[in-house]
């Protein structure tokens, strides 16, 4: 570390940069830290957004990610509602979109990502994205009994929202390219079971096929033309095809922007500036690849990991990626990265009895555990994983 | 030192029972977080903090005395 480490800026007031400030009171850092957040809200946990407060089983007071005196305990001063608009990484300053200049000694990234849009559409009215949790409100407006909602993109995203809405009595299309939902997520085996699962609770799945416009009246959708040649009908459009990392505001801060911020194994951009969560392209330890991860799990861990990094201090080692999915009452738990192209192979249990686990294999060597409906069983994967058989 | 379990924010992780084998465990049947004991033994309190920290649905509070 060159500077003094006196003032510490946290850009990204998500899970990340709330790790981050929280690593480094507890790692005794005495100083001034100052949180920059896009949004208004204090760090709130976004997993739920999908679920439960899709669903309307929980109020957004429920996200906060630590009661409000243990956000007072940070001891930060909280920026929000004001996205960061550019970096000057040798004069170490940071500058707002509304004109504030805020210098540093020490600078985390945590920006977060972005959902990736259509090319066309999202200037009509209920055409939804989800990512915040003023869009969650938004749709959840939307979901009303009978309301017929095409959701594109069968990821994470897209196969949850299309699992509560079909709970709450909507009649729903899920549209994707892919094969079957989730096979670039899970491969092909369990896809073919997230599949079967969405046709039981009557979603009509789409797959193989993908968007090419959207009709419309007055401003606001009424289906969308698939290509295919055929036209879903639709009161409302829910679309998750990914997400950007949020870079923008680095175009001309001399940072190596691309695929996110890339950073070393420490979590390093450059000197004095760290990457933590979705937007950190990580060079991987061990195997010298650069990884971008959009968990949750990474990021605490990154979080954690890059302000020990602006401390001086030693990064841990990473743990074993771990992700989930809630769907009707299926919940998949995976361990490690299962690469679709892996060998999948049911250790134990059974998918006709909707509990099995499974493990993924390359080379003879498991990459990853997926446990459906056993969460203890999943567990054990774990050690699996790490040690690769 | 006192932990709280919110078990309506658990995403059954297990996550803590890997950090504080002796302090967390799981239901069997929906993998839901229980807790073993309200106040760690001595030597636990690392261990305990350290399960707060990775919980993915920050649904454990640690109470320091």
């Amino acid at each position: 570390m060159s500077t003094r480490l006196e003032h510490v800026v946290v850009v990204g007031a998500g899970a990340a940069g709330l790790a981050t400030v929280d690593t480094l009171r507890r790692e005794g850092f005495p100083g001034r830290i100052t949180v920059v957040g896009a949004e208004p809200h204090r760090p709130y946990d976004r997993p739920p957004l999908s679920k439960q407060i899709l669903s309307g089983q929980w109020e957004p007071d429920r996200l906060a990610l630590r009661p409000d005196e243990d956000f007072a305990a940070l001891d930060a001063e909280w920026l929000l509602g004001t996205p960061a608009a550019a970096l000057d990484v040798t004069g170490r300053k940071v500058t707002l979109a509304d004109g504030r200049v805020l210098g540093y000694d020490g600078l985390v990234i945590a920006t977060g990502v972005s959902p990736r849009r259509l090319p066309v559409g999202h200037d009509l009215d209920g055409v939804h994205v989800l990512h915040t949790v003023d869009d969650a409100l938004a749709l959840r407006r939307a979901l009303g009994v009978g309301t017929r909602l095409v959701v594109v993109g069968a990821g994470f995203l897209g196969c949850e929202t299309a699992a509560v809405a079909s709970e709450l009595g909507l009649e729903v299309t899920l549209v994707d390219p892919q094969p079957a939902p989730m096979t670039r997520q899970f491969g092909p085996d369990v896809a073919a079971l997230i599949a079967d699962l969405h046709i039981r609770h009557g979603v009509r799945v789409r797959t193989g096929t993908g968007v090419v416009g959207f009709a419309a009246d007055g401003g606001r959708v009424t289906g969308v033309d698939l290509d295919d040649g055929t036209r879903q009908p639709a009161d409302a459009v829910m679309v998750a095809i990914g997400s950007r990392p949020v870079t923008g505001w680095l175009a001309d801060s001399g940072l190596s922007v691309g695929d996110g911020v890339d950073c070393d194994q420490d979590c390093q951009a450059a000197p004095g500036v760290v990457v933590a969560g979705d937007v950190a392209n990580r060079l991987e330890p061990g195997t010298g690849r650069r990884v971008r991860v959009e968990h949750r799990m990474n990021a605490t861990e990154q979080g954690t990991t890059a302000a020990r990094s602006l401390l001086g201090r030693e990064a841990r080692p990473p743990g074993v990626p771990y992700f989930w999915t809630d769907q009707y009452d299926v919940k998949v738990q995976v361990y490690g990265h299962p690469e679709p192209a892996a060998r999948f192979t049911v250790v134990s249990g059974d998918p006709a009895t909707n509990r099995f686990t499974a493990v993924y294999q390359r080379d003879g060597q498991i990459v990853a555990g997926l446990a459906w409906n056993s969460p203890r069983e999943g567990r054990a994967l774990r050690q699996r994983v790490l040690d690769g058989a | 030192m006192k932990i709280v379990l919110d078990q309506d924010k658990c995403v059954a992780s297990g996550q803590c029972v890997l950090a504080a084998p002796d302090v967390f465990d799981q239901r069997d049947d929906d993998g839901i977080a229980v807790l073993l004991r309200e106040q760690p033994v001595a030597g636990e309190e690392e261990s305990v903090r350290e399960a707060a920290r990775i919980c993915p649905a920050a649904a454990i509070r640690v109470e320091e005395a």
